[in-house]
Protein backbone atom coordinates (compact mmCIF):
# COMPACT_ATOMS: atom_id res chain seq x y z
CA UNK A 1 0.00 0.00 0.00
CA UNK A 2 2.75 2.18 0.88
CA UNK A 3 4.35 1.54 -2.44
CA UNK A 4 1.27 2.96 -4.59
CA UNK A 5 1.15 5.79 -2.17
CA UNK A 6 4.94 6.25 -2.95
CA UNK A 7 3.78 5.68 -6.71
CA UNK A 8 0.94 8.06 -6.76
CA UNK A 9 2.96 10.80 -5.11
CA UNK A 10 5.64 10.37 -7.40
CA UNK A 11 3.99 10.43 -10.65
CA UNK A 12 2.45 13.55 -9.41
CA UNK A 13 5.18 15.21 -8.49
CA UNK A 14 6.70 13.84 -12.08
CA UNK A 15 4.26 15.29 -14.36
CA UNK A 16 5.43 18.41 -12.85
CA UNK A 17 8.78 17.98 -13.83
CA UNK A 18 7.52 16.36 -17.51
CA UNK A 19 5.73 19.45 -17.98
CA UNK A 20 8.50 21.97 -17.15
CA UNK A 21 10.54 19.49 -19.43
CA UNK A 22 7.81 19.89 -21.82
CA UNK A 23 8.63 23.34 -22.23
CA UNK A 24 12.18 22.82 -22.69
CA UNK A 25 11.74 20.44 -25.15
CA UNK A 26 9.75 22.84 -27.51
CA UNK A 27 11.94 25.91 -27.18
CA UNK A 28 14.84 23.54 -28.13
CA UNK A 29 13.42 22.09 -30.65
CA UNK A 30 11.86 24.55 -32.41
CA UNK A 31 14.92 27.27 -32.14
CA UNK A 32 17.96 24.65 -30.65
CA UNK A 33 17.75 27.20 -27.52
CA UNK A 34 17.55 26.01 -23.87
CA UNK A 35 15.83 28.22 -22.32
CA UNK A 36 17.16 28.63 -18.27
CA UNK A 37 14.31 30.30 -17.57
CA UNK A 38 11.91 27.83 -17.65
CA UNK A 39 11.65 27.61 -14.24
CA UNK A 40 10.99 31.40 -13.39
CA UNK A 41 8.21 31.72 -16.05
CA UNK A 42 6.97 28.65 -14.40
CA UNK A 43 7.25 30.57 -11.25
CA UNK A 44 5.65 33.83 -13.11
CA UNK A 45 2.50 31.77 -14.03
CA UNK A 46 1.66 30.81 -10.34
CA UNK A 47 2.33 34.25 -9.50
CA UNK A 48 -0.40 35.66 -11.75
CA UNK A 49 -2.92 32.68 -11.17
CA UNK A 50 -2.32 33.94 -7.30
CA UNK A 51 -3.04 38.05 -8.39
CA UNK A 52 -6.01 36.80 -10.18
CA UNK A 53 -7.61 34.63 -8.09
CA UNK A 54 -6.65 35.50 -4.38
CA UNK A 55 -5.79 39.40 -4.96
CA UNK A 56 -8.63 39.88 -7.14
CA UNK A 57 -10.86 37.09 -6.08
CA UNK A 58 -11.37 35.78 -9.68
CA UNK A 59 -13.36 32.39 -9.73
CA UNK A 60 -10.53 29.65 -10.22
CA UNK A 61 -11.37 28.90 -13.84
CA UNK A 62 -11.26 32.43 -15.08
CA UNK A 63 -8.08 33.27 -12.93
CA UNK A 64 -6.33 30.29 -15.06
CA UNK A 65 -7.59 30.93 -18.35
CA UNK A 66 -6.05 34.40 -17.92
CA UNK A 67 -3.19 33.25 -16.48
CA UNK A 68 -2.75 31.30 -19.96
CA UNK A 69 -3.53 34.35 -21.72
CA UNK A 70 -1.34 36.41 -20.33
CA UNK A 71 1.53 34.28 -20.45
CA UNK A 72 1.09 33.06 -23.31
CA UNK A 73 1.79 37.20 -24.86
CA UNK A 74 4.97 37.04 -22.40
CA UNK A 75 6.02 34.25 -24.09
CA UNK A 76 5.85 35.70 -27.25
CA UNK A 77 7.01 39.07 -26.45
CA UNK A 78 10.30 37.11 -24.75
CA UNK A 79 10.59 35.58 -28.05
CA UNK A 80 10.23 38.62 -30.12
CA UNK A 81 12.11 41.37 -27.87
CA UNK A 82 14.51 39.01 -26.35
CA UNK A 83 15.20 36.15 -28.18
CA UNK A 84 14.80 37.26 -32.17
CA UNK A 85 17.73 39.52 -32.11
CA UNK A 86 19.59 36.87 -31.32
CA UNK A 87 19.39 35.33 -34.44
CA UNK A 88 22.76 35.17 -35.97
CA UNK A 89 24.85 35.58 -32.99
CA UNK A 90 27.04 32.45 -31.43
CA UNK A 91 23.92 29.84 -29.41
CA UNK A 92 26.00 30.83 -26.20
CA UNK A 93 24.68 34.37 -26.43
CA UNK A 94 21.29 33.16 -26.51
CA UNK A 95 21.70 30.77 -23.34
CA UNK A 96 23.62 33.55 -21.62
CA UNK A 97 20.48 35.66 -22.01
CA UNK A 98 18.04 33.16 -20.82
CA UNK A 99 19.96 32.57 -17.70
CA UNK A 100 19.96 36.58 -17.02
CA UNK A 101 16.36 36.37 -17.97
CA UNK A 102 15.65 33.84 -14.69
CA UNK A 103 17.79 36.23 -12.69
CA UNK A 104 15.46 39.15 -13.62
CA UNK A 105 12.05 37.29 -13.37
CA UNK A 106 13.17 36.34 -9.60
CA UNK A 107 13.82 39.71 -8.77
CA UNK A 108 10.52 41.29 -10.48
CA UNK A 109 8.62 38.25 -8.62
CA UNK A 110 10.61 39.28 -5.08
CA UNK A 111 9.59 42.82 -5.25
CA UNK A 112 6.16 42.65 -6.73
CA UNK A 113 4.79 39.60 -4.57
CA UNK A 114 7.69 39.43 -1.67
CA UNK A 115 9.60 36.55 -0.59
CA UNK A 116 7.57 35.23 1.40
CA UNK A 117 5.45 31.95 0.35
CA UNK A 118 2.17 32.05 -1.30
CA UNK A 119 -1.06 29.67 -1.06
CA UNK A 120 -3.16 29.79 -4.27
CA UNK A 121 -6.59 29.65 -3.71
CA UNK A 122 -7.85 26.56 -6.08
CA UNK A 123 -10.64 24.35 -6.07
CA UNK A 124 -8.39 20.39 -6.29
CA UNK A 125 -6.23 21.47 -3.50
CA UNK A 126 -6.56 20.52 0.56
CA UNK A 127 -9.27 17.17 -0.08
CA UNK A 128 -8.31 13.89 -0.26
CA UNK A 129 -10.01 10.44 -1.96
CA UNK A 130 -9.87 7.22 -0.25
CA UNK A 131 -10.07 4.11 -2.45
CA UNK A 132 -9.92 1.45 0.57
CA UNK A 133 -6.76 2.22 2.88
CA UNK A 134 -5.48 4.19 -0.27
CA UNK A 135 -5.09 8.10 0.10
CA UNK A 136 -4.47 10.46 -2.51
CA UNK A 137 -4.77 13.56 -2.29
CA UNK A 138 -7.20 15.75 -4.81
CA UNK A 139 -4.44 17.89 -6.24
CA UNK A 140 -2.20 14.74 -6.99
CA UNK A 141 -5.21 13.79 -8.90
CA UNK A 142 -5.58 17.03 -10.35
CA UNK A 143 -1.73 17.18 -11.55
CA UNK A 144 -2.25 13.74 -13.25
CA UNK A 145 -5.34 14.67 -14.79
CA UNK A 146 -4.16 18.13 -15.78
CA UNK A 147 -1.32 16.98 -17.29
CA UNK A 148 -3.14 14.19 -19.09
CA UNK A 149 -5.54 16.94 -20.62
CA UNK A 150 -3.05 19.16 -21.96
CA UNK A 151 -0.64 16.17 -23.49
CA UNK A 152 -3.83 15.12 -25.15
CA UNK A 153 -4.43 18.56 -26.68
CA UNK A 154 -0.75 19.40 -27.46
CA UNK A 155 -0.94 15.83 -29.40
CA UNK A 156 -4.09 17.12 -31.44
CA UNK A 157 -2.51 20.23 -32.14
CA UNK A 158 0.91 18.80 -33.65
CA UNK A 159 -0.66 15.80 -35.01
CA UNK A 160 -3.61 17.56 -36.77
CA UNK A 161 -3.58 21.60 -36.89
CA UNK A 162 -2.00 23.23 -39.80
CA UNK A 163 -0.11 25.59 -37.23
CA UNK A 164 0.63 22.21 -35.60
CA UNK A 165 2.26 20.57 -38.36
CA UNK A 166 3.92 23.74 -39.89
CA UNK A 167 5.65 24.30 -36.11
CA UNK A 168 7.05 20.50 -36.62
CA UNK A 169 8.33 21.44 -40.06
CA UNK A 170 9.97 24.37 -39.08
CA UNK A 171 11.53 22.46 -36.18
CA UNK A 172 12.73 19.99 -38.59
CA UNK A 173 14.20 22.23 -41.32
CA UNK A 174 13.77 25.56 -40.58
CA UNK A 175 15.18 26.90 -44.01
CA UNK A 176 13.20 24.29 -45.97
CA UNK A 177 10.21 26.25 -44.24
CA UNK A 178 10.83 29.16 -44.74
CA UNK A 179 11.23 28.16 -48.39
CA UNK A 180 7.81 27.32 -48.82
CA UNK A 181 6.52 29.94 -47.12
CA UNK A 182 6.02 29.09 -43.31
CA UNK A 183 6.34 32.29 -41.29
CA UNK A 184 9.34 30.83 -39.16
CA UNK A 185 9.42 34.05 -36.63
CA UNK A 186 6.07 34.22 -36.29
CA UNK A 187 5.95 30.31 -35.62
CA UNK A 188 8.89 30.64 -32.98
CA UNK A 189 7.24 33.20 -31.02
CA UNK A 190 4.19 30.91 -31.26
CA UNK A 191 6.74 28.02 -29.80
CA UNK A 192 7.28 30.39 -26.80
CA UNK A 193 3.66 31.38 -26.29
CA UNK A 194 3.26 27.34 -25.82
CA UNK A 195 6.06 26.97 -24.02
CA UNK A 196 5.17 29.55 -21.28
CA UNK A 197 1.60 28.27 -21.58
CA UNK A 198 2.71 24.64 -20.46
CA UNK A 199 5.02 26.28 -17.47
CA UNK A 200 2.06 28.30 -16.46
CA UNK A 201 -0.30 25.42 -16.24
CA UNK A 202 2.49 23.47 -14.01
CA UNK A 203 3.08 26.58 -12.09
CA UNK A 204 -0.69 26.26 -11.33
CA UNK A 205 -0.48 22.77 -10.67
CA UNK A 206 1.75 22.39 -8.29
CA UNK A 207 1.04 25.53 -6.20
CA UNK A 208 -1.04 23.19 -3.80
CA UNK A 209 1.76 21.35 -3.05
CA UNK A 210 5.03 23.39 -3.21
CA UNK A 211 3.29 26.91 -2.29
CA UNK A 212 4.20 29.88 -4.74
CA UNK A 213 7.54 31.82 -3.89
CA UNK A 214 10.45 33.53 -6.41
CA UNK A 215 12.63 30.44 -6.02
CA UNK A 216 9.97 27.94 -6.79
CA UNK A 217 11.67 27.70 -10.23
CA UNK A 218 14.74 26.03 -9.21
CA UNK A 219 12.42 23.00 -9.41
CA UNK A 220 13.74 23.43 -13.08
CA UNK A 221 16.84 21.56 -12.74
CA UNK A 222 15.43 18.59 -12.02
CA UNK A 223 13.54 18.85 -15.59
CA UNK A 224 16.40 19.13 -17.25
CA UNK A 225 17.23 15.84 -15.99
CA UNK A 226 14.14 14.85 -16.80
CA UNK A 227 14.38 16.51 -20.68
CA UNK A 228 17.93 14.77 -20.87
CA UNK A 229 16.48 11.21 -19.54
CA UNK A 230 14.02 11.19 -22.06
CA UNK A 231 16.28 12.59 -25.03
CA UNK A 232 15.83 16.31 -25.32
CA UNK A 233 13.82 16.39 -27.91
CA UNK A 234 10.95 14.23 -27.64
CA UNK A 235 7.88 15.73 -26.18
CA UNK A 236 6.53 12.51 -24.98
CA UNK A 237 10.01 11.63 -23.59
CA UNK A 238 10.21 15.10 -21.60
CA UNK A 239 6.92 13.83 -19.70
CA UNK A 240 8.26 9.82 -19.43
CA UNK A 241 11.85 11.34 -17.95
CA UNK A 242 9.76 13.37 -15.64
CA UNK A 243 7.81 10.67 -14.50
CA UNK A 244 10.94 8.57 -14.03
CA UNK A 245 12.57 11.34 -12.07
CA UNK A 246 9.63 11.95 -9.83
CA UNK A 247 8.85 8.45 -9.01
CA UNK A 248 12.04 7.54 -8.05
CA UNK A 249 12.61 10.70 -5.99
CA UNK A 250 9.81 9.80 -3.93
CA UNK A 251 10.99 6.21 -3.57
CA UNK A 252 14.68 7.54 -2.61
CA UNK A 253 13.63 9.93 -0.39
CA UNK A 254 11.54 6.93 1.43
CA UNK A 255 13.60 3.81 1.39
CA UNK A 256 17.59 5.38 0.59
CA UNK A 257 19.59 7.36 3.39
CA UNK A 258 18.71 10.60 3.55
CA UNK A 259 19.83 13.44 1.11
CA UNK A 260 19.14 10.59 -1.56
CA UNK A 261 15.85 11.95 -2.48
CA UNK A 262 16.60 15.27 -3.65
CA UNK A 263 19.94 13.94 -5.45
CA UNK A 264 18.34 10.89 -6.86
CA UNK A 265 17.33 12.94 -10.26
CA UNK A 266 20.89 13.65 -10.90
CA UNK A 267 21.91 10.41 -10.05
CA UNK A 268 19.35 9.00 -12.65
CA UNK A 269 21.10 11.72 -15.19
CA UNK A 270 24.26 10.72 -14.40
CA UNK A 271 23.34 6.91 -14.86
CA UNK A 272 21.37 7.86 -17.70
CA UNK A 273 24.51 9.99 -19.69
CA UNK A 274 27.08 6.66 -19.08
CA UNK A 275 24.40 4.15 -20.04
CA UNK A 276 22.14 5.97 -22.94
CA UNK A 277 23.24 8.95 -23.48
CA UNK A 278 20.59 9.71 -26.12
CA UNK A 279 17.79 8.98 -24.22
CA UNK A 280 15.40 6.74 -23.96
CA UNK A 281 13.60 7.97 -26.97
CA UNK A 282 16.44 8.21 -28.92
CA UNK A 283 16.02 4.75 -31.24
CA UNK A 284 12.11 6.58 -32.01
CA UNK A 285 14.40 9.51 -33.38
CA UNK A 286 17.05 8.25 -35.00
CA UNK A 287 14.71 5.67 -36.84
CA UNK A 288 12.75 8.40 -37.96
CA UNK A 289 15.92 10.33 -39.61
CA UNK B 1 6.58 53.19 -68.63
CA UNK B 2 3.59 50.70 -68.88
CA UNK B 3 5.59 49.41 -72.07
CA UNK B 4 8.49 49.10 -69.94
CA UNK B 5 7.03 46.62 -67.31
CA UNK B 6 5.44 44.61 -69.80
CA UNK B 7 8.25 43.89 -71.13
CA UNK B 8 10.51 43.30 -68.11
CA UNK B 9 11.61 40.13 -67.24
CA UNK B 10 9.84 38.18 -64.31
CA UNK B 11 12.63 38.05 -62.71
CA UNK B 12 15.77 40.80 -62.65
CA UNK B 13 19.08 40.49 -60.97
CA UNK B 14 21.37 43.70 -60.87
CA UNK B 15 24.96 43.11 -59.99
CA UNK B 16 24.38 41.32 -57.09
CA UNK B 17 27.01 41.12 -54.41
CA UNK B 18 26.91 38.34 -51.92
CA UNK B 19 28.82 37.82 -49.02
CA UNK B 20 29.49 34.62 -46.16
CA UNK B 21 31.15 36.50 -43.48
CA UNK B 22 34.18 38.22 -45.31
CA UNK B 23 34.10 35.46 -48.11
CA UNK B 24 32.37 37.11 -51.33
CA UNK B 25 31.00 34.21 -53.14
CA UNK B 26 28.88 35.90 -55.68
CA UNK B 27 30.72 39.49 -57.31
CA UNK B 28 28.22 41.41 -59.66
CA UNK B 29 26.03 38.68 -61.32
CA UNK B 30 23.42 40.04 -63.50
CA UNK B 31 20.92 37.96 -64.95
CA UNK B 32 17.30 37.80 -66.22
CA UNK B 33 14.66 35.29 -66.17
CA UNK B 34 11.94 36.50 -69.00
CA UNK B 35 8.07 35.06 -67.66
CA UNK B 36 7.43 31.87 -69.07
CA UNK B 37 11.13 30.64 -70.04
CA UNK B 38 13.54 28.42 -68.68
CA UNK B 39 16.60 29.84 -67.76
CA UNK B 40 19.85 27.50 -66.66
CA UNK B 41 22.73 28.41 -64.46
CA UNK B 42 25.54 26.12 -64.62
CA UNK B 43 29.07 26.15 -63.45
CA UNK B 44 31.87 24.24 -61.31
CA UNK B 45 31.38 23.20 -57.56
CA UNK B 46 31.77 26.64 -55.97
CA UNK B 47 31.03 28.70 -59.07
CA UNK B 48 28.40 30.56 -56.67
CA UNK B 49 25.25 28.49 -58.40
CA UNK B 50 23.30 27.81 -54.66
CA UNK B 51 23.80 31.28 -53.58
CA UNK B 52 22.65 32.88 -56.51
CA UNK B 53 19.14 31.18 -55.68
CA UNK B 54 19.65 31.61 -52.13
CA UNK B 55 19.88 35.42 -52.84
CA UNK B 56 16.80 35.27 -55.03
CA UNK B 57 14.80 33.56 -52.44
CA UNK B 58 16.11 36.16 -49.94
CA UNK B 59 17.76 33.37 -47.39
CA UNK B 60 20.65 35.49 -47.53
CA UNK B 61 21.35 39.09 -48.33
CA UNK B 62 22.99 40.93 -51.18
CA UNK B 63 25.76 43.85 -49.93
CA UNK B 64 25.29 45.30 -53.43
CA UNK B 65 22.95 45.03 -56.70
CA UNK B 66 18.76 44.00 -56.49
CA UNK B 67 16.83 41.26 -57.07
CA UNK B 68 13.54 42.66 -58.50
CA UNK B 69 10.37 40.18 -59.00
CA UNK B 70 7.61 41.62 -61.57
CA UNK B 71 9.48 44.84 -61.31
CA UNK B 72 9.23 44.92 -57.85
CA UNK B 73 12.48 45.24 -55.65
CA UNK B 74 12.51 42.51 -53.32
CA UNK B 75 16.05 42.92 -52.23
CA UNK B 76 16.67 41.94 -48.81
CA UNK B 77 13.08 40.40 -48.19
CA UNK B 78 12.41 37.40 -45.67
CA UNK B 79 12.33 34.21 -47.44
CA UNK B 80 8.73 33.29 -46.09
CA UNK B 81 7.71 36.27 -47.63
CA UNK B 82 9.15 36.13 -50.85
CA UNK B 83 7.69 32.11 -51.15
CA UNK B 84 4.37 33.90 -50.54
CA UNK B 85 5.07 36.09 -53.25
CA UNK B 86 4.92 33.03 -55.75
CA UNK B 87 8.96 31.96 -55.65
CA UNK B 88 8.94 28.42 -55.88
CA UNK B 89 12.59 27.12 -54.40
CA UNK B 90 13.68 23.79 -54.64
CA UNK B 91 16.76 23.59 -52.50
CA UNK B 92 20.24 22.00 -53.38
CA UNK B 93 19.96 18.99 -51.45
CA UNK B 94 16.00 17.43 -51.40
CA UNK B 95 15.66 19.29 -48.18
CA UNK B 96 12.03 17.81 -47.56
CA UNK B 97 10.41 17.65 -43.64
CA UNK B 98 11.62 13.97 -42.72
CA UNK B 99 8.89 13.44 -39.85
CA UNK B 100 5.96 14.38 -41.79
CA UNK B 101 4.67 12.38 -44.28
CA UNK B 102 4.49 12.70 -48.31
CA UNK B 103 1.02 14.32 -48.11
CA UNK B 104 1.98 16.53 -44.90
CA UNK B 105 5.21 17.86 -46.58
CA UNK B 106 2.99 18.46 -49.74
CA UNK B 107 0.74 20.72 -47.79
CA UNK B 108 3.20 22.79 -46.48
CA UNK B 109 4.58 23.76 -49.82
CA UNK B 110 0.54 25.29 -49.95
CA UNK B 111 0.61 26.97 -46.30
CA UNK B 112 0.51 30.41 -47.96
CA UNK B 113 -2.25 29.53 -49.98
CA UNK B 114 -6.11 30.14 -48.38
CA UNK B 115 -7.70 29.21 -51.64
CA UNK B 116 -9.85 26.21 -52.13
CA UNK B 117 -7.80 24.50 -54.48
CA UNK B 118 -5.16 23.09 -52.69
CA UNK B 119 -7.01 19.61 -53.09
CA UNK B 120 -6.63 19.91 -56.66
CA UNK B 121 -3.33 20.93 -56.85
CA UNK B 122 -2.16 17.81 -54.40
CA UNK B 123 -4.07 15.55 -57.05
CA UNK B 124 -1.95 17.16 -59.50
CA UNK B 125 1.05 17.07 -57.78
CA UNK B 126 0.51 12.89 -57.14
CA UNK B 127 -0.89 12.86 -61.10
CA UNK B 128 3.32 14.12 -62.21
CA UNK B 129 5.06 11.95 -59.29
CA UNK B 130 2.93 8.24 -59.32
CA UNK B 131 5.87 6.86 -56.84
CA UNK B 132 4.72 9.92 -54.01
CA UNK B 133 1.06 9.69 -54.32
CA UNK B 134 1.58 5.62 -53.35
CA UNK B 135 3.19 6.48 -50.08
CA UNK B 136 1.06 9.44 -49.36
CA UNK B 137 1.25 8.69 -45.42
CA UNK B 138 4.76 7.51 -45.20
CA UNK B 139 7.53 9.79 -43.43
CA UNK B 140 9.50 11.88 -46.12
CA UNK B 141 12.72 10.33 -44.06
CA UNK B 142 11.64 6.97 -45.53
CA UNK B 143 11.62 8.16 -49.06
CA UNK B 144 14.74 7.07 -51.22
CA UNK B 145 16.98 9.96 -52.69
CA UNK B 146 14.94 10.07 -55.81
CA UNK B 147 11.81 10.18 -54.33
CA UNK B 148 12.60 13.03 -52.03
CA UNK B 149 13.70 15.28 -55.19
CA UNK B 150 10.61 14.45 -56.43
CA UNK B 151 8.59 15.34 -53.12
CA UNK B 152 10.89 18.72 -52.70
CA UNK B 153 9.58 19.66 -56.54
CA UNK B 154 6.09 18.86 -55.77
CA UNK B 155 5.87 20.57 -52.74
CA UNK B 156 7.29 23.80 -54.65
CA UNK B 157 4.38 22.89 -56.94
CA UNK B 158 1.76 23.37 -54.35
CA UNK B 159 3.07 26.86 -54.18
CA UNK B 160 1.12 27.39 -57.54
CA UNK B 161 4.98 28.83 -58.06
CA UNK B 162 5.47 31.96 -60.93
CA UNK B 163 8.65 31.05 -60.91
CA UNK B 164 10.46 28.34 -59.60
CA UNK B 165 14.09 27.95 -58.32
CA UNK B 166 15.50 24.36 -59.06
CA UNK B 167 18.99 23.68 -57.62
CA UNK B 168 20.65 20.19 -59.17
CA UNK B 169 17.09 18.23 -59.16
CA UNK B 170 19.16 15.58 -61.11
CA UNK B 171 21.85 15.34 -57.93
CA UNK B 172 22.24 11.97 -57.25
CA UNK B 173 19.78 10.68 -59.38
CA UNK B 174 20.52 7.59 -62.03
CA UNK B 175 20.06 8.53 -65.41
CA UNK B 176 16.74 7.19 -65.73
CA UNK B 177 15.26 9.22 -62.96
CA UNK B 178 17.30 12.59 -64.32
CA UNK B 179 15.31 11.83 -67.30
CA UNK B 180 12.44 11.53 -65.43
CA UNK B 181 12.58 14.87 -64.21
CA UNK B 182 13.98 16.64 -66.92
CA UNK B 183 10.43 15.19 -68.71
CA UNK B 184 8.67 16.76 -65.66
CA UNK B 185 10.62 20.06 -65.38
CA UNK B 186 9.36 20.37 -69.33
CA UNK B 187 6.31 19.55 -68.85
CA UNK B 188 5.61 22.20 -65.40
CA UNK B 189 6.55 24.82 -68.00
CA UNK B 190 4.85 24.12 -70.63
CA UNK B 191 1.39 22.54 -68.49
CA UNK B 192 1.45 24.64 -65.80
CA UNK B 193 3.48 27.90 -67.24
CA UNK B 194 5.74 27.95 -64.67
CA UNK B 195 9.03 30.40 -65.08
CA UNK B 196 11.80 28.41 -64.02
CA UNK B 197 15.22 28.87 -62.99
CA UNK B 198 17.59 25.88 -63.33
CA UNK B 199 20.83 25.67 -62.06
CA UNK B 200 22.83 22.46 -63.07
CA UNK B 201 26.00 20.38 -63.31
CA UNK B 202 24.39 17.96 -65.78
CA UNK B 203 24.46 20.92 -68.37
CA UNK B 204 23.25 18.53 -71.28
CA UNK B 205 19.97 18.26 -69.35
CA UNK B 206 19.63 21.54 -68.78
CA UNK B 207 20.87 23.00 -72.01
CA UNK B 208 18.71 20.59 -73.76
CA UNK B 209 15.68 22.24 -71.28
CA UNK B 210 16.32 25.55 -71.32
CA UNK B 211 15.61 28.16 -73.30
CA UNK B 212 18.91 30.52 -72.33
CA UNK B 213 21.63 29.74 -70.17
CA UNK B 214 24.65 31.60 -67.85
CA UNK B 215 27.82 30.15 -67.34
CA UNK B 216 29.08 31.05 -63.49
CA UNK B 217 33.18 30.79 -62.44
CA UNK B 218 34.02 32.00 -59.37
CA UNK B 219 30.89 34.29 -58.72
CA UNK B 220 30.84 35.94 -61.75
CA UNK B 221 29.25 35.81 -65.22
CA UNK B 222 31.76 34.34 -67.64
CA UNK B 223 29.27 33.84 -70.65
CA UNK B 224 25.32 34.06 -71.55
CA UNK B 225 24.12 32.81 -74.33
CA UNK B 226 20.67 30.78 -75.48
CA UNK B 227 20.96 27.88 -75.07
CA UNK B 228 21.21 26.11 -78.09
CA UNK B 229 24.32 28.09 -78.75
CA UNK B 230 25.74 27.48 -75.57
CA UNK B 231 25.57 23.95 -76.64
CA UNK B 232 27.97 24.50 -79.42
CA UNK B 233 30.25 26.75 -77.67
CA UNK B 234 33.61 24.70 -77.37
CA UNK B 235 34.23 26.33 -73.55
CA UNK B 236 30.97 24.30 -72.64
CA UNK B 237 31.71 20.95 -74.48
CA UNK B 238 35.14 21.00 -72.80
CA UNK B 239 33.65 21.95 -69.46
CA UNK B 240 30.74 20.69 -68.70
CA UNK B 241 30.15 18.12 -71.60
CA UNK B 242 32.93 16.57 -70.83
CA UNK B 243 33.77 16.46 -74.84
CA UNK B 244 38.00 16.70 -73.91
CA UNK B 245 41.27 15.60 -74.86
CA UNK B 246 42.82 13.34 -72.01
CA UNK B 247 46.29 15.11 -71.56
CA UNK B 248 45.12 18.47 -71.41
CA UNK B 249 42.18 17.05 -68.66
CA UNK B 250 45.04 15.45 -66.96
CA UNK B 251 46.92 19.55 -66.52
CA UNK B 252 43.06 20.67 -65.14
CA UNK B 253 42.98 18.17 -62.34
CA UNK B 254 46.31 19.21 -60.84
CA UNK B 255 45.28 22.19 -60.95
CA UNK B 256 42.23 22.12 -58.94
CA UNK B 257 44.17 19.88 -56.80
CA UNK B 258 45.97 23.19 -55.67
CA UNK B 259 42.98 24.28 -54.04
CA UNK B 260 42.46 21.42 -52.23
CA UNK B 261 42.66 22.49 -48.68
N1 LIG C 1 27.88 28.43 -45.64
C1 LIG C 1 28.97 28.92 -46.26
N2 LIG C 1 29.91 29.58 -45.56
C2 LIG C 1 31.01 30.10 -46.17
N3 LIG C 1 31.24 30.00 -47.47
C3 LIG C 1 30.35 29.36 -48.23
C4 LIG C 1 29.17 28.78 -47.66
N4 LIG C 1 28.45 28.20 -48.65
C5 LIG C 1 29.17 28.40 -49.78
N5 LIG C 1 30.29 29.09 -49.53
C6 LIG C 1 31.29 29.50 -50.52
O1 LIG C 1 30.66 30.27 -51.50
C7 LIG C 1 31.09 29.92 -52.79
C8 LIG C 1 29.90 29.57 -53.67
O2 LIG C 1 29.24 28.46 -53.12
P1 LIG C 1 27.91 27.86 -53.75
O3 LIG C 1 27.35 26.89 -52.79
O4 LIG C 1 27.04 28.96 -54.18
O5 LIG C 1 28.50 27.10 -55.02
P2 LIG C 1 27.72 26.21 -56.09
O6 LIG C 1 27.99 26.83 -57.40
O7 LIG C 1 26.31 26.02 -55.72
O8 LIG C 1 28.52 24.84 -55.98
P3 LIG C 1 27.97 23.34 -56.12
O9 LIG C 1 27.85 23.06 -57.57
O10 LIG C 1 29.05 22.52 -55.51
O11 LIG C 1 26.69 23.24 -55.40
C9 LIG C 1 32.07 28.76 -52.61
O12 LIG C 1 33.36 29.28 -52.77
C10 LIG C 1 31.84 28.28 -51.22
O13 LIG C 1 33.07 27.89 -50.64
MG1 LIG D 1 25.20 24.41 -55.19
Amino acid sequence: MEVLQLLISGLSLGCVYGLIALGLVLIYKATETVNFAQGEVMMLGAFLAYTFVNVLGWPFALGFVATLAVMGVVGALLERVLMRPMLGEPPFAALMLTIGLGFVLRAIAGAAWGNEPHTLRTPFAGDVLRFGELVVGTENIAIVLGTAILCGGLYLFFRFARVGIALQAASQNQLAAFYVGIPVQRVFALVWALSAMVAATAGVLVAPVSLIDPLMGFIAIKAFAAAIVGGFGSLPGAIVGGLIVGVVEQFASRYLPPGFGDTSAYIILLVMLVARPEGIFATLQRKKV
Amino acid sequence: MTEQASTAPLLELKNIETHYGPVMAIRGVSLNVPAGQVVAVLGANGAGKTTVLKTISGAMEPQKGSVAFGGQNISGWAPDRVARLGVGHVPEGREVFPFLTVEENLRMGAYSRKDAGVKDDLELVYGYFPSLAERRRLAAGFLSGGQQQMLAVGRALMLRPALMLLDEPSLGLSPRLTHDIAEIIARLNAEQGVTLLLVEQNAKMALDLADYGYVMELGRVVMEDTAARLKDATDIKEFYLGMKEEGVRGRRRWKARKTWR
